[in-house]
């Protein structure tokens, strides 16, 4: 229901920003989905709500208290078996409605739907049309009871809301309504991923799924793995064989990666690994958010290596980023994660159509005679420590590598000299150069401010809209690093004198240990002024940060 | 056609008189034999001594972790189903640390070759049991005597029908080399079990201990009924059967995957230009 209603305001021009809360179970337990809209960009959830539509009492227990002074709550109370004589209390007869529309119970969500649109005084057009979309695979007379039950609520909440006091704007525009996490798997596809192999695991498992239901089209396999170990190590069978392959975890199937992830260091064979944050340890809690896993994913895998980690905050740097990812992965021949988490996963935005003449698009495994013939080395010295990859088969050259310490064609040595010539090209060659590509964090606030926000990933919604709010007080601004490792340079831009410059500085996580604190001050000595930390699995509410926020900066 | 000296590797590092080196020769005969030209032939091995045996030979070569040769064997068939692909390995890769990964390739009857070296105990790590070790074999880590049954790889791949069992004796090279041969010509998933003696810390089962019990199945031994093929799969002790315990013609995972029935993945690589416009299309999903 959440997803429908969403995508009939994003069809309307507005911003919207949803997200979830759910429990780790199939079915029932209490739910929520909240879609905040405006005719300005959104980016974070909300503590206060105009309009909970309430299915059934832990609805009305929950969110009573989160009504704004306009707010109402929706309900039937044949479902509830219960009536509220309140003045925010807006009783409608889901049930009935659909039923007397010729329609079932579980209608009862299409008809609330057309009530909210009813009382925000919309037009029910849209909703037709999404309809249309999602029922495409239902008869002509499903989709028309739907339209009816609709249509129904829709009256209803139109003439019997005497309470409704809302008015909305009229925009003109539709926008594209998209999870991070589905940003991802679209960069992926569009940066020529042709394998995935992963096993099942929230909260990456949507990236599978999407990736899947474009298998056929694009010409892709995904495979699911009988375990994580194999998930891995499938994915670097395929990109050894020349093609471009990704896999997806979280936190517990990572760890049990982490064995292909050193086997992918030393084979210097291309990954990317979505690492989808979930809150530890063992178990956790399995449908909730956390970013406790930066450090593991950078100190992961035995042995020393390079790696690239990117962690976006919203669906337009998931996008890019695993786009980046493949590139950096295939250019370097190393390991690259994209770090998400469950609230990434959950969250939908809209944003504006994706520029995709920015993408990188760049072959690096070859196949050519010249390169792949007579006594191929695959890995050859050189002088940016980056061999020519061929092809297995496209050529009469052949392709070794070796998770045992080896020489340039692959085999097995032990002797001094190549090991030390060997960790050079792989680690101390490659790595500047792997520096030198990562982007500096996104500074976002006017000119040179007294107080700085500094986050990772998917904190950036809610910085953002924290400085958008204080900014028209204090001297605020933020910056958000979404290419976390290696840090970036400061020639760029030198955001570690910004940090030195100002008088506060507020480094904001969701994790226990501020570990991304500790990563800056690890590798540049810098130590933030004050730290925020959240680990009770939730996303931060915008008015909940913005308390916190004031109880540091006054 | 590929010589026996187009397949000409490193010097082995085995033990003398180890079974290793009758398994590599006799595969070398079979790849020629089957006219398969080095590049077109993947190993793909994990660790152990047999972990080594890519590097004794010219071939696409990747010697990955201990027991994950399955999985990353099955990527690269995945990605490009017109390569022999080969897992070698030894029971300890196989049947121990990949034991998960053999169920399941099993399952999906995907088109690769495992040859496993079949010692009945850890050789690399000097004399330790291993799943294949009989019950009651004393070993430094094993004082008291193996305290586990021993594990049937036949059986336990009759039971989840896989597509080719076969057992052969590193000792009995020429019958060796015929399995072999019949294993790389099977369409489907094939396992063959080699039994092979460990000069070095097997003193259980030796050559003469094989001599006495290893016998080839007949031509009157119907390899397709697979009731009979379980019990033979069982046979073990005084007699010990070797050649095509069981086969059967499962349509391969790579037949049933419908984006590579053209043409491999390795071959469909989208020009990014035309990969541009189908996700703008794609995009517009999302209104």
């Amino acid at each position: 229901m959440g997803d429908t209603l969403a995508r009939v305001f994003s069809r309307s021009g507005y911003h919207v920003f949803t997200s979830q809360d759910y429990e780790s179970r199939v079915r029932g337990g209490h739910n929520t989905y909240q879609i905040r809209l405006s005719d300005r960009p959104v980016t974070a959830s909300r503590t206060v709500v105009d309009i909970v539509v309430a299915f059934d009492r832990e609805g009305v227990t929950l969110h009573e208290k989160e009504l704004s002074e306009i707010g109402i709550i929706i309900y039937d109370p044949a479902m509830l078996g219960e009536t509220f004589e309140r003045p925010n209390f807006f009783s409608i007869p889901f049930v009935d409605l659909a039923v007397k529309g010729g329609g079932n119970k579980i209608m009862a969500n299409i008809v609330a739907i057309g009530a909210v649109l009813g009382m925000l005084g919309m037009g029910i057009e849209l909703l037709f049309d999404v309809l249309l979309n999602t029922l495409r695979k239902k008869d002509e007379d499903t989709v028309n009871k739907n339209k009816m039950a609709a249509v129904a609520g829709y009256n209803y909440a139109g003439h019997n809301c005497v309470q409704c006091a809302f008015s909305v704007v009229q925009l003109a525009g539709q926008k594209m309504l998209l999870s991070t996490n589905d940003a991802i798997a679209s960069g992926a596809i569009a940066s020529g991923c042709k394998f995935y192999s992963a096993y099942p695991m929230t909260p990456s498992t949507g990236i599978m799924l999407y990736i899947a239901g474009k298998a056929k089209e694009y010409g892709i396999i995904v495979e699911q793995a009988e375990d994580e170990i194999a998930a891995i190590n499938m994915a670097l069978g395929a990109s050894f064989a020349g093609i471009r392959a990704m896999t997806g975890t979280s936190g517990g199937g990572f760890a049990l990666m982490v064995e292909g992830l050193s086997l992918a260091a030393m084979t210097e064979t291309p990954i990317v690994i979505a690492l989808a944050q979930r809150p530890g340890p063992a178990t956790g809690l399995p449908t909730r958010t956390e970013q406790g896993e930066l450090l593991f994913a950078l100190h992961a895998g035995h042995g020393e290596f390079p790696r690239v980690i990117f962690a976006p905050g919203k669906p337009e740097q998931g996008f890019f980023l695993a786009n980046k990812a493949f590139e950096i992965s295939q250019k370097y021949q190393i390991p690259v994660f994209i770090l998400t988490d469950q609230y990434l996963a959950d969250a939908q935005w809209t944003v504006e159509q994706f520029d995709l003449d920015g993408l990188f698009h760049n072959e690096y495994r070859t196949s050519g005679e010249a390169e792949c013939s007579g006594r191929y080395m695959r890995h050859a010295l050189t002088d940016n420590g980056v061999s020519p990859f061929c092809i297995p088969a496209l050529t009469a050259g052949l392709v070794v590598t070796d998770s045992d310490e080896h020489d340039e064609e692959g085999h097995i040595v032990e002797d001094a000299a190549t090991r030390i010539k060997m960790v050079d090209k792989r680690l101390f060659k490659k790595l500047p150069l792997i520096r030198q590509e990562i982007e500096p964090p996104l500074f976002y606030g006017n000119g040179k401010p007294e107080i700085i926000i500094i986050g990772w990933g998917s904190t950036y919604g809610i910085m953002k809209e924290a400085v958008d709010i204080l900014s028209k007080q204090r001297s605020i601004g933020m910056l958000h690093f979404s290419e976390v490792y290696p840090l970036p340079a400061t020639d760029k831009f030198d955001y570690l004198g910004m940090l030195r410059g100002a008088k506060m500085t507020i480094c904001v996580e969701q994790n226990a240990t501020n570990q991304f604190a500790r990563l800056i001050k690890t590798e540049t000595g810098f130590e933030c002024s004050v730290l925020m930390s959240r680990y009770d699995g939730r996303p931060y509410l915008l008015e909940e940060f913005l308390g916190e926020l004031h109880a540091h900066i006054g | 056609m590929p010589t026996l000296d187009d397949y000409k590797g490193q010097t082995p590092a085995w033990c003398p008189g180890c079974g290793n080196f009758s398994i590599l020769k006799v595969f070398k005969e079979a790849l020629v034999e089957l006219g398969v030209e080095p590049h077109q032939l993947a190993i793909v091995s994990g660790i152990g001594q047999a972990g080594k045996f890519p590097h004794y030979i010219r071939c696409n070569t990747f010697n990955g972790l201990h027991g994950r040769s399955l999985p990353v064997a099955t990527g690269i068939k995945l990605a490009n189903h017109e390569m022999l692909v080969v897992a070698v390995g030894g029971d300890g890769d196989g049947y121990g640390e990949g034991g998960n990964h053999l169920i399941h390739a099993m399952r999906r009857n995907i088109g690769v070759k495992v040859f496993v070296h079949d010692n009945q105990i850890y050789g690399l790590t000097k004399g330790q049991a291993s799943p294949t070790s009989m019950e009651g074999m004393v070993t430094k880590n094993q004082p008291f005597g193996v305290l586990s049954e021993q594990f049937n790889p036949m059986a336990v791949a009759v039971a989840l029908d896989c597509s080719f069992v076969g057992r052969g004796y590193s000792g009995d090279p020429e019958h060796l080399k015929g399995l072999m041969k019949s294993a790389m010509s099977h369409k489907g998933f094939s396992l063959v079990d080699i039994l092979q003696p460990c000069v070095s810390f097997n003193k259980v089962n030796t050559y003469e201990w094989y001599r006495q019990r290893v016998y080839r199945l007949g031509p009157d031994y119907n390899p397709e009924d697979r009731t009979a093929a379980f019990a033979k799969a069982l046979e073990w002790g005084e007699r010990i059967p070797i050649g095509i315990i069981y086969r059967n013609n499962r349509r391969t995972f790579e037949e049933r995957i419908p984006v590579i029935q053209e043409k491999p993945l390795v071959k469909q690589i989208v020009p990014f230009g035309d990969l541009k416009e189908k996700m703008k299309e794609t995009l517009k999903g999302n209104y």
